[in-house]
């Protein structure tokens, strides 16, 4: 983005790349309208950069792991269960936890665009909008586990959840061995981002 | 991984044209739903020539429907992006160590 500070510089050489020149441009067009504030898209810039990210949603499954009842709670209702732990927001509308067992392993994509449960899992990683995994998860999920380091037993099914803008998924990891008599602060340490897409597992509690 | 160690955003203007997107759904003058149609659409557009990464790609394709929107919508004209664009780049080639920024621009003639 920068231009060599040894290198012949004209008077344009520092000047940004274009979609930051378009979005800086845009930006200055809304707010002399009023339309929009520099101060409201820096609260909302550090709400996702700083204050919503994936810990909220290990959270979740921590205590879907230790609290029969909540677990219950979640899978008839995610909104709700998740609203009354406080992370409510855009794109957290409406979400269904699905929940990883012996038999099914579950695996989230969003093949149109990018829907994800932002209260929970904050912005989507670079990979999740890709066109690749976005065709690929539902073409050849197995395939695409594999190249994430996930190889399921042979009879496992793979279930793959197409998001939208009216439904998100949460991916309810199968709780790791060992991690009996932990606190759900442990364990929601064990809980990685990946591990509620379904493109992982939970880290295994170290001995 | 770590959760959370990965940062939100790659570039500063990934992190602004998102907020400028989540800023007209907070003043509610863009539904989400439309959002996520129309965007579907530019990455299906996109994507037919290239295979988006995910990345700066990504966020073009936001940039691209946030403008459209706005143009249909008539808050802002097509010219008024490229005028701005312009204006920020006189101010830079005038002071080309200053921030870009509003004042600069105004200042510039």
């Amino acid at each position: 983005m920068e231009g060599s500070e040894n290198g012949p510089v004209s008077a344009h050489s520092h000047l940004p790349a274009d979609p930051e020149l378009r979005v800086k441009a845009l930006e200055e067009v809304l707010v002399r309208k009023g339309l929009v504030e520099p101060a409201a898209l820096d609260a909302i810039i550090d709400m996702y950069q700083n204050r919503i990210g994936p810990r909220n949603g290990a959270r979740v499954v921590a205590r879907a792991w230790s609290d029969p009842n909540f677990r219950s709670a979640l899978l008839a209702d995610a909104s709700d269960a998740i609203a009354e732990m406080g992370y409510v927001g855009r794109q957290g509308e409406h979400i269904t936890a699905v929940e990883n067992t012996p038999d099914t392993h579950n695996i989230v994509v969003c093949t149109l665009c990018s829907c994800y449960p932002w209260p929970l899992l904050g912005i989507p990683p670079g990979w999740y909008k890709s066109d690749e995994y976005r065709a690929r998860a539902v073409r050849e999920p197995r395939k695409v586990l594999a190249e994430f380091g996930v190889t399921l037993p042979k009879g496992k099914a793979v279930r793959v959840w197409d998001s939208t803008a009216e439904m998100r998924y949460i991916v309810i990891p199968e709780r790791p061995p060992g991690s009996t008599g932990m606190d759900q602060e442990a364990l929601a340490e064990l809980v990685t981002r990946d591990s509620m897409i379904g493109t992982g597992l939970p880290m295994e509690p170290q001995r | 991984m770590t959760p959370g160690s990965e940062p939100a955003f790659d570039a500063p203007w990934h992190a602004r044209v998102f907020a400028l997107a989540v800023a007209e759904n907070e003043a509610d003058r863009l539904s989400w739903p439309d959002w996520t149609a129309r965007l579907a659409t530019t990455l299906r557009n996109c994507g037919i020539s290239q295979s988006l990464n995910g990345g700066d790609d990504y966020f073009l394709a936001w940039l691209d429907t946030l403008e459209s929107i706005l143009v249909e919508e008539g808050r802002i004209e097509h010219g008024e992006i490229e005028i701005a664009k312009a204006e920020l780049a006189k101010a830079h080639a005038l002071a080309p160590h200053e921030p870009l920024n509003v004042q600069h621009a105004a200042n510039s003639d």
